[in-house]
């Protein structure tokens, strides 16, 4: 994980970024001086690192366990962002919400659609339900979010008036009404993340389920005469879900990829949209912490699937 | 005495706007109309204009603090949380230029309550002049003395230089009045340190911050204690941040979720189809910025030695001459030029200084083409027609090379102008450099705007605030960028004029505002009509977009669009 952020570090630290670029022209070049000055950007490259890895795993621990259990210890000088001068790490726990319900809707969304799309194309391969499900997951999968994203817009915002086309982050759920709101909202986000999502697994779970239903122990069991039914949901479906579970689990971090730019596209005020608008802005900090907190998850993620992994599969074992 | 006539002029019309809406009926209580929906595309990342400089930052602060004093939607000064604007006629500024008094409007409050006096707008100074502070601002305060304080209504700035024109610190959105209380703890290093004071001023405007997220949305409600009975009319505001130009239109004028969308950066025909969606509409105001064509009186050929390429050493072959410089002019058609890269968010201009109306000369010979004139001038200068179909003298062929940044509209442009020129016989080779590559200013560069190393080249320029002094003094002869300034220098057309230095040395030392003006419009004619060495094309607006439900609305572009937020009402 160090090397991931010091990679990561100097890859920004690198690259001709400049928090005081997006000002007006009419800003002196002396004034921005100052501000970067101020703003600690003209230290050196290892000081700014070790500032900022103390900060991450020192100074925010202090902070969050004063705050979440009332301990009493000595918080110095936190992570400060260049662009809003605040906090980074209250900034990133302002967005993960939204992140969570955008993107973990859809991705629960994508599931339950890929699912049962894979079974059925596999169970019936080349019927014209295959046909269609493999061209819709051939769009899904080949066209970008961000053409999609707009495409919906115009359909269901400008020209039908059913949805908002950009997102009310204030809004709060406080009854039935606000509720349907916060559903409203988030529908379209949440399908264009989410067929994004059912097209990479459903292709997945159909290979899969191919590759299984012509086992010798399926054969087996239609022998024994087992319900086909069963034949095809127990016995076909748990040996098929096991490589579906690793695309799952490995393809969650990479949502958040995917949600960088639909949350762009509707202004979803989640971690993507702070990442983007902190790389445009030359916002050292923000881009160095929000990426190492995307790493983070990858290598979680692939540590839950090898977990998954073991309770699917009784021939592994970890010892 | 002119100046107190604008002045006067500025409080009638402002009286005429009010009693326009007293006509439509919409004088009320505070917050009668509910709420109000304002989108733009770059989000706000904090709501103290100190510590950013970014566009947005100011103009969504300028709803929350104010200034002393503000630039109208025609450029003029309006006092806001003083009684008048100081002068030297008024006896508001002294006579030796070094001190200016601001008489602060009595009865005025934080929205918090307390009094609003001389001491925080001393304690403003303070806070962006401390060196360690990094504020972004700080050269709205060059050249400050001390800020007195001699009683709670009165301020005193002094200068350490005669100051001819005195209004940048305190006047504008980019130097709004903050609050020494809520601030005291924020000076120098410390500023950054101040989230909450950052996130959420206190300040004497119409509205008072309710909720702040960083780089997406900031809520708002009414000032209670604002100075003026029955405005703002919205009980509150959301403003919401991000996403992209044609996303803030869609949603203002297709969808109608917002009512306001600033800065429209759109192609003017997807402009107009999104107007079509009933909605809203776009609304243009125009401020300095012009396209415009620069005549390099120095020669450029490549057979000369580095170093004295583009240099005053070599005068131009051709353009050295005033009448092809004109006919090249007069050929041009600005408004086809407007129609195809600008729509709406453009003009034909003549002037240098377009605006404000007070500055700007009465230049408008260069609106119509005139083909054949310019053919005429061409003819008299010993241009005549050769076997190639394009003019030539002595043996020369007239051929010019033109360059411009890379950019879709400048590209049509040329293609027009290069069409234009072809109609009267002159021949043009057309370029298009790198925009990070011609304005980079890079001394080893060949291809930088500043070396001009073209006959003719494009790009728009502008000034900051409506005194165009440091805009105009640029063209002195010793401004030419060369070899021995490192390329550097604003006077990219080297051109040289020893009256118009005199004139630029005589403006310095001006004070009263009609002379300024005056020598102002001559020094833009001198660069402009009279010797054709500046070229303009289109003055380029800004275009935001209104809900139709709106009213109140007064696009500026010499301070924050959103100046007079207290104004806006809902049409019923």
């Amino acid at each position: 994980m160090l090397f991931i952020s010091l990679v990561i570090f100097l890859v920004i630290k690198l690259s001709p970024s400049d928090p005081t670029a997006g000002l007006p022209l009419t800003i002196p070049p002396d004034v921005r001086e100052k501000i970067r000055e101020s703003l600690g950007f003209n230290d050196p490259f290892h000081i700014q690192f070790l500032l900022w890895l103390k900060q991450l795993v020192y100074t925010e621990p202090k902070f969050w366990m004063n705050k979440l259990w009332g301990t009493d210890f000595e918080v110095g000088q936190r992570m400060i962002s260049y662009a809003t001068r605040s906090p980074v790490m209250d900034l990133v726990v302002q967005r993960i919400p939204q992140t969570l319900w955008v993107v973990g809707i859809s991705y629960i969304v994508g599931i339950l659609i890929a699912v049962p799309l894979g079974i059925i194309s596999a169970y019936k391969q080349y019927s014209i339900f295959d046909q269609i499900g493999t061209f819709i997951s051939m769009i899904g999968f080949s066209v970008p979010t961000f053409f999609t994203g707009v495409l919906m817009i115009l359909l269901f915002s400008v020209t039908l008036g059913w949805f908002p086309s950009i997102y009310d982050t204030t809004h709060e759920i406080t009854d039935w009404n606000s509720f349907l709101f916060q559903v409203k909202q988030s529908i379209m986000p949440i399908m264009v993340l989410g067929l994004f999502n059912a097209a990479q697994i459903s292709r997945y779970m159909r290979a899969s389920m191919l590759e299984n239903l012509t086992q010798d122990y399926v054969r087996t069991a239609r022998a024994k005469g087992v319900k086909e039914r069963s034949v095809v949901l127990v016995h076909v479906l748990r040996n098929s879900m096991i490589p579906v579970v690793t695309v799952i689990a490995l393809n969650l971090p990479s949502v958040f990829g995917g949600a960088l730019i639909t949350e762009q596209v509707f202004q979803v005020n989640g971690l993507g949209q702070l990442l983007i608008l902190a790389i445009q802005g030359g916002d050292v900090p923000v881009v160095q912490t929000v990426t190492v907190i995307f790493a983070v998850l990858i290598v979680l993620f692939s540590l839950i699937a090898d977990v998954l992994y073991g309770m699917l599969d009784p021939r592994i074992r970890y010892d | 005495m002119k100046s107190f006539k604008t002045l006067l002029l500025g409080t009638a019309a402002a009286m005429v706007a009010v009693s326009g809406v007293y006509a439509d009926g919409h004088e009320g209580k505070r917050g009668r109309d509910g709420e109000v929906k304002i989108i733009y595309w770059q989000a706000p990342s904090i709501l103290n204009p100190y510590l950013s400089g970014g566009t947005k930052d100011i103009e969504s602060a300028s709803m929350i603090v104010e200034p002393l004093a503000r630039f109208n939607d025609k450029g003029e000064l309006v006092p806001y949380l003083v009684e008048s604007i100081p002068t030297v006629e008024n006896g508001g500024v002294s006579a030796d230029l070094k001190t200016i008094t601001w008489k602060i409007k009595p009865g005025i409050k934080w929205s918090d309550g307390t009094d609003f006096t001389s001491a925080d707008v001393a304690f403003t100074a303070k806070y962006c002049m401390d060196p360690a502070g990094g504020c972004a601002q700080s050269a709205k305060f060059d050249g400050v003395d001390v800020v007195e304080t001699p009683d709670p209504l009165t301020v005193v700035v002094k200068f350490k230089e005669p100051k001819p024109v005195p209004y940048a610190a305190f006047v504008g959105g980019q130097s709004p009045i903050i609050q020494a209380a809520q601030f005291a703890e924020c000076l120098g290093a410390k500023a950054p340190e101040c989230t909450e004071a950052n996130f959420g001023p206190i300040g004497t405007g119409p509205f008072v911050v309710t909720n702040f997220k960083p780089n997406d949305v900031i809520q708002m409600k009414a000032n209670e204690n604002y100075r003026e009975e029955g405005k703002p009319a919205f009980a509150s505001v959301t403003f919401k941040g991000g996403g992209d130009a044609a996303a803030a239109g869609r949603a203002v004028m297709e969808t109608g979720e917002f009512d306001y969308a600033w800065n429209m950066q759109l192609a003017p025909d997807v402009l107009k189809k999104m107007a079509e969606g009933g909605k809203g509409v776009p609304i243009s105001a125009f401020g300095t910025l012009v396209e415009r064509l620069e005549m390099n009186m120095t020669d450029p050929s490549p057979s000369l030695p580095e170093g004295e390429r583009s240099t005053a050493k070599h005068p131009h072959p051709i353009l050295s001459d005033e009448r092809v410089r004109r006919a090249l002019s007069m050929a041009i058609d600005r408004p086809l030029l407007v129609e195809i890269g600008y729509g709406q968010a453009g003009r034909p201009t003549c002037n240098l200084v377009p605006a404000p109306q007070a500055w700007a000369s009465d230049n408008t010979a260069c609106l119509t083409q005139d083909i054949e004139g310019a053919k005429k001038l061409l003819e008299d200068a010993g241009w005549k027609v050769g076997g190639s179909g394009f003019r030539e003298k002595d043996g020369k062929v007239l051929k010019l090379t033109y360059q411009t940044s890379t950019n879709a509209v400048r590209q049509d442009f040329q293609a027009i102008i290069k069409q234009n020129w072809k109609d009267i016989g002159v021949d043009t080779e057309l370029r298009n450099i790198s925009g990070s590559v011609f304005f980079g200013g890079d001394p080893a560069s060949p291809d930088t705007f500043q070396k001009f190393y073209a006959d003719v080249e494009m790009y728009a320029n502008n000034f900051d605030g409506t005194d165009p002094e440091q805009y105009l003094t640029q063209y002195t002869c010793e401004k030419a960028p060369r070899p021995e300034t490192q390329w550097q220098g604003e006077n990219i057309n080297r051109y040289c004029n020893a009256e118009y230095d005199k004139l630029a040395v005589e403006l310095g030392k001006t004070a009263e505002l009609s002379k300024r003006q005056e020598l102002a419009k001559r020094m833009n004619d001198m660069l402009t009509k009279d010797s054709m060495t500046i070229v303009p094309l289109v003055d380029r607006g800004r275009v935001s977009a209104a809900s139709v439900t709106l009213g109140g609305i007064v696009l500026n572009t010499w301070d924050s669009e959103l100046w007079n937020v207290a104004d806006w009402y809902r049409k019923k």
